[in-house]
């Protein structure tokens, strides 16, 4: 396998970073490095293996449905890059 | 005073000797002294600090304190701290000042621990060098031109120096261990769900785990006893009752049988790393333990599966980085696509970008059997490796690393010789077992080497148990860079 530049550009467009021409190049050889080591777990039979998504057996805890958090909206947007009257702004989204 | 361990600061404060303002004053002034040749710190706060050590001193005289009340220790700067700037070693939160504290900084604030500092670490704990922190790398206080491990770079360097008696670390791949090996200090990777992960900025979250890292394996008992604990709001966090992690410290060894995995003791472990692992052996011997030859078959491919999940885990928790709610947003931007790829292309650096593209790559539409998949097949051959081992055994032993503290630079522009730093631990976060380094000798360039103890789930006790005892026995943890 070997990516090409136009699959990092789609990758990249996936993962929402802009990726520049010169850039592109560059990732695309140290991406194809990187598949290089991945690729020796493709040597390995699996067949009947459950994949492991987990370290331990958990399971999610199921909580009374009761409100438990405090209203911290002003210590939140406080970190938000813009917002106004208690709202996140963003670029017009709906036309 | 300032190469003391935890325990006997711990000590000074009870028998009155000592304030804990003039214990943080004196590691403060030693950080003003030399964090500008190490870089261990992104933030330190005098003021902070001081307002801390004095609630505890006032804890104290009122008869409130606890085993380690007025000790001061420093915080990886992933762990989000009320009021403190907590970057991630990024650009993308180099103005987060987090409006909360994490569950292991509420932790230490309950035991009256005031806090030095945060530090310095790879960005987004993605790196083995500390090479990646948007903040400059960490210095190596063996030798100022070598990197100090990573992630938990700044935490080793600083306890190395003796700008702090302990810190916080977290580890993914081994980013407690392979810098605690690198500085010669002693550090701990709890059983994954042993340490509350809320409020612990995510890298892959079913790898990720907090742990302490100190001068020894008692301060890391001692430490471990205020961070461990279940916390509901961690869905991974389990629940078990409390436990004195220091229980087992005094206990001889003899009767202990150390598995000795024939993968670690391979061709690639070379020279004076291969000698000083092998004089712990004879030394483990001669404190009354046995060891046997075991066999980790697939752990040969645990990198390989490791840069699959981690970076498929790290893309989906990066997403929440998109310039609205925190964080970075770029100044210039027509609609929200475009403030998006570029807040996030401008505000992180190049390797958390090169993992989130794999672990894009590795999830999306056509791809995800044969990697991701796959990968999570291998995760569970390698964690039946070691079912398989400790039938025969109590504790695993090898290298924590395949060498000693690189030179800055080296490595940064290779990525996959990076990522081959981790080769002997990343297995060990794929099982979700303990582990811990510890010093075991010097290069002949006089750089620390570290062993590697490996768990059963739950045998954090056994294993700081092990380790004491090794420290009793020797000296390797007791020797301090000369700064």
């Amino acid at each position: 396998m070997s990516l090409t530049l136009s699959d990092i550009q789609r990758i990249a467009h996936l993962a929402r970073i802009r990726v520049t021409e010169a850039e592109a190049e560059q990732t695309r050889d140290q991406l194809n490095g990187i598949f290089e080591l991945i690729a020796q777990m493709q040597a390995v039979d699996t067949a009947g293996v459950a994949p492991m998504a987990h370290a331990r057996d958990v399971f999610q805890r199921l909580r009374a449905d009761e409100v438990t958090e405090p209203d911290r909206r002003a210590a939140y947007q406080a970190v938000a890059p813009q917002t106004e009257a208690g709202l996140y702004l963003v670029p017009k989204v709906i036309e | 005073m300032t190469q003391h361990t935890i325990k006997e600061l711990a000590d000074l404060l009870a028998s009155g000797q000592s304030s804990s303002v003039e214990l943080c004053q004196d590691y403060l002034g030693r950080i003003a002294a030399h964090n500008p040749d190490i870089n261990a710190f992104i933030t330190v706060d005098p003021d902070r600090t001081l307002a801390d050590a004095r609630a505890a001193d006032a804890l104290r005289a009122a008869g409130n304190a606890g085993p380690l009340t007025g000790v001061p220790i420093a915080h990886k700067d992933i762990f989000c701290a009320e009021g403190w700037l907590t970057t991630c070693g990024s650009k993308m939160l180099a103005n987060f000042v987090s409006p909360y504290d994490a569950h292991v900084i509420s932790q230490f604030k309950a035991a009256g621990m005031p806090t030095l500092g945060k530090t310095n670490m790879d960005e987004f704990a993605m790196g083995s060098s500390n090479e990646t922190s948007y903040f400059g790398p960490v210095k190596n206080p063996w030798d100022t031109a070598r990197v100090p491990g990573g992630s938990s770079g700044g935490s080793a360097a600083c306890v190395a120096a003796g700008l702090a008696p302990a810190a916080t670390g977290t580890d993914t791949g081994g980013s407690i261990r392979q810098p605690a090996a690198l500085c010669g200090i002693t550090g701990l990777k709890p059983t994954y769900g042993v340490v509350s992960r809320y409020g612990m900025i995510a890298f892959a979250s079913s790898l990720d785990q907090g742990g302490p890292m100190a001068r020894t394996a008692e301060d890391c008992a001692l430490l471990l006893n205020v961070m461990a604990g279940f916390d509901r709001r961690d869905s991974t966090s389990l629940e078990r009752d409390k436990e004195d992690y220091g229980r087992d410290l005094a206990k001889p060894l003899a009767g202990l049988r150390i598995g000795l995995p024939r993968e670690f003791f391979g061709a690639g472990l070379t020279g004076d790393t291969a000698k000083a692992v092998q004089a712990a052996i004879e030394q483990f011997r001669t404190l009354g333990a046995t060891t046997v030859e075991v066999s980790l078959p697939n752990s040969g491919l645990s990198v390989a599966a490791y840069y699959v999940i981690a970076p498929a885990e790290a893309s989906s928790n990066l997403s929440r980085f998109d310039g609205v709610r925190y964080g970075y947003r770029t100044p210039d931007y027509g609609d929200l696509t475009d403030m998006y790829e570029k807040s996030r292309a401008e505000g992180f650096g190049a390797e958390v970008k090169r993992r989130i593209l794999i672990g894009t790559y590795v999830l999306s539409h056509g791809y995800y059997d044969a990697y991701y998949i796959q990968a999570q097949k291998l995760r569970r051959l390698i964690a039946q490796d070691f079912a398989e081992a400790y039938r025969q055994c109590d504790v695993i032993l090898g290298p924590t690393a395949p060498t000693t503290a690189f030179k800055l630079g080296e490595k940064a522009d290779d990525p996959v010789q990076m990522y081959l730093s981790d080769i002997y631990t990343i297995a060990v976060n794929l099982a979700g077992l303990p582990g811990m380094s510890l010093p075991c000798g010097f290069d002949s360039q006089g750089l620390p080497i570290g062993m590697q103890l490996i768990g059963d789930y739950f045998a954090e006790a056994r294993m700081l148990n092990v380790a004491h005892q090794y420290q009793l026995a020797t000296d390797w943890h007791a020797r301090t860079p000369a700064l």
